[in-house]
């Protein structure tokens, strides 16, 4: 359904942008994850404030062919909370770092969603109808006097306005001592990962009193320390198999039915580096900010601070494809040190064609097949439904043309750090600092 | 001649690492990736001495709020906070934003 009639390149237009219009970001507002379901109904976004928000994409109207359905406030609620750990003087951000869905078994749906330190399982559930014509009872909930009651009703459920309530189901607390970057669920849809700096741990869905730790690259002597770990995901497929990747730039694949401690890995990816290129900034950059697993499996996705990288699982000496996301930033790593640019930790998704974000509210896009890229901007100034958004382009260097963006007229400030999209269909969602957008591709 | 220049050409991160170098000439000989990974490990650490800040309180009764100079021994530090100087913790009870 991706480019596969002809290559096509897919033409997005603007469809919706939730969250407040003013400048003046309140730090609580900042989006830190954005999350499709699995059957791309729902739409959940969590933020520093520790509250999450999901959407509900409408039912198609049979009418309405030139659009798919909008997406609508289904449930929002308050996941964490902060907290101050008094043994260790640690305060713990409320910050929802990621949102995990599970897949749906029954009529209600169920999210993991994580902080710092503690993973939440909450459930989302309906309620349409409620009970009416207790004998005992009044309709407002006042009880009836027994003796008053000289007839004898059967209570039946009538329909309600729907409600939908966030319940938390399952709280896995006190398993990290550092800070939890990751969580994913594994194909066995029983067992879930969770993974922070320094260690990864194994959790049943239905146990929260025990986990196990299945990686731990602590060292014993913490003055050695070089590397920490930056993301970890499940292997779609094989139950056994799991990836996280490196501040250093590298993935490593372990299986869990090699040892129960992976501290030895099955396979390890890293591109040589060139010696000759070798700066104070090579390692902050080749820091891998995300990895995701391709649907089949056989590929993966890396993020670092300047390009996105596709991997074939059979090959650990090199990437197989490389994508420069924002290539012109090489010539400005010294003040995007020094204004902590350089640590921003952007991820990326894709769905046949790869998607990650950049500065100025500027999003790219890599199609595998064509090897054609464009540069898109998420703006409300676009806004206009089945409008086609327009490409953008930086100027490195040199002469501006016009209606190219300078790098040194780039907003810094503006970065989308998190981007989805739908399972199913051509719908992306893109969080800029506080502001939600929805794109879809052009119908018709 | 332009040959010559071309090979002598710098590659754009190195000539951003002399820029940095120029300026923080202290600037650790380990490469940047270490002190920001201790830097990462301790996020969100906040340090309290609780008798040298009951000290600070008995003493001060009398006295004007010390400065950082000849009254070192009543402040250890200025890095550590009194619980005056820690931004109060509020849970969010306001709904975001992008439901409303």
């Amino acid at each position: 359904f991706l480019g596969a009639g002809g290559g096509n390149d897919i033409q997005w237009c603007f469809s919706q942008v939730k969250g407040a219009v003013d400048d003046d970001v309140a730090e609580a507002d900042i989006i830190s994850t954005v999350e499709f379901n699995h059957s791309g109904e729902l739409l959940a976004t969590g933020d520093k404030g520790g509250r999450v928000v999901i959407f509900q994409q409408e039912q198609e109207n049979k009418t309405q062919s030139h659009s798919r359905g909008e997406y609508n406030v289904y449930s929002t609620f308050q996941s964490h909370e902060p907290e101050f750990d008094y043994l260790k003087s640690l305060e713990i951000e409320e910050k929802i770092n990621k949102i995990r869905w599970l897949p749906q078994k029954n009529a209600a749906q169920f999210l993991l969603s994580t902080n710092d330190k503690t993973i939440k399982l909450w459930k989302i559930s309906e309620r349409d109808k409620r009970p009416e014509g207790y004998n005992l009872k009044e309709e407002d909930g006042r009880y009836r006097d027994p003796t008053t009651v000289t007839t004898l009703r059967v209570p039946v459920f009538r329909p309600m306005d729907l409600m939908v309530e966030a319940s938390p189901r399952r709280i896995f607390a006190n398993a990290h001592t550092y800070h939890i970057n990751s969580i994913s669920i594994n194909s066995d849809y029983e067992t879930y990962l969770s993974a922070d700096d320094l260690r990864i741990n194994l959790w049943h869905l239905e146990i929260t009193d025990r986990s196990f730790n299945i990686v731990d690259i602590k060292p014993a002597n913490m003055e050695e320390l070089t590397e920490v770990i930056t993301a970890a995901e499940f292997h779609p497929n094989s139950c056994s198999t799991f990836v996280y990747s490196s501040s250093k730039g590298t993935i490593r694949l372990c299986d869990m039915r090699a040892s129960a401690l992976c501290d030895r890995h099955s396979k390890l990816f890293e591109e040589p580096e060139d010696p000759s290129n070798r700066s104070f900034f090579s390692e902050i950059i080749s820091s891998i900010s995300d990895v995701k697993f391709s649907h089949s499996g056989r590929y993966m996705m890396t993020r670092d601070y300047l390009s996105v990288k596709i991997w074939d699982l059979n090959m650990e000496n090199r990437p197989v494809e490389t994508y420069q996301v924002h290539e012109y930033l090489r010539s400005k790593l010294c003040s995007l040190y020094e204004n902590d640019c350089i640590f921003d930790k952007f991820e990326c998704c894709w769905n046949g064609i790869v998607m990650t974000g950049s500065y100025n509210n500027f999003f790219r896009m890599f199609d595998r097949n064509s090897k054609r890229d464009v540069t898109l901007e998420a703006s409300r100034e676009n806004n206009k439904p089945r409008t086609v958004l327009k490409p953008r382009k930086v100027c490195a260097s040199g002469k501006r043309k016009k209606d190219e963006i300078s790098v040194d007229s780039l907003d810094f400030n503006k970065k989308i750090l998190h981007t989805a999209w739908h399972p199913k269909e051509n719908i992306i969602a893109v969080a800029t600092t506080n502001n939600l957008y929805i794109f879809q591709d052009k119908m018709n | 001649q332009d040959a010559q220049e071309k090979d002598r050409a710098i590659p754009p991160e190195r000539a951003e690492e002399a820029k940095l170098k120029a300026k923080y000439p202290s600037l650790g000989q380990r490469p940047g990736g270490s002190d920001f990974l201790m830097k990462r490990l301790q996020k969100g650490q906040k340090y309290f001495d609780s008798g040298d800040y009951n000290m600070a309180k008995a003493k001060m009764k009398n006295k004007q709020l010390p400065s950082a100079g000849p009254d070192k021994n009543l402040v250890t530090g200025d890095h550590i906070p009194t619980p005056q100087d820690l931004p109060q913790r509020k849970s969010s009870l306001v709904t975001s934003k992008l439901a409303g």
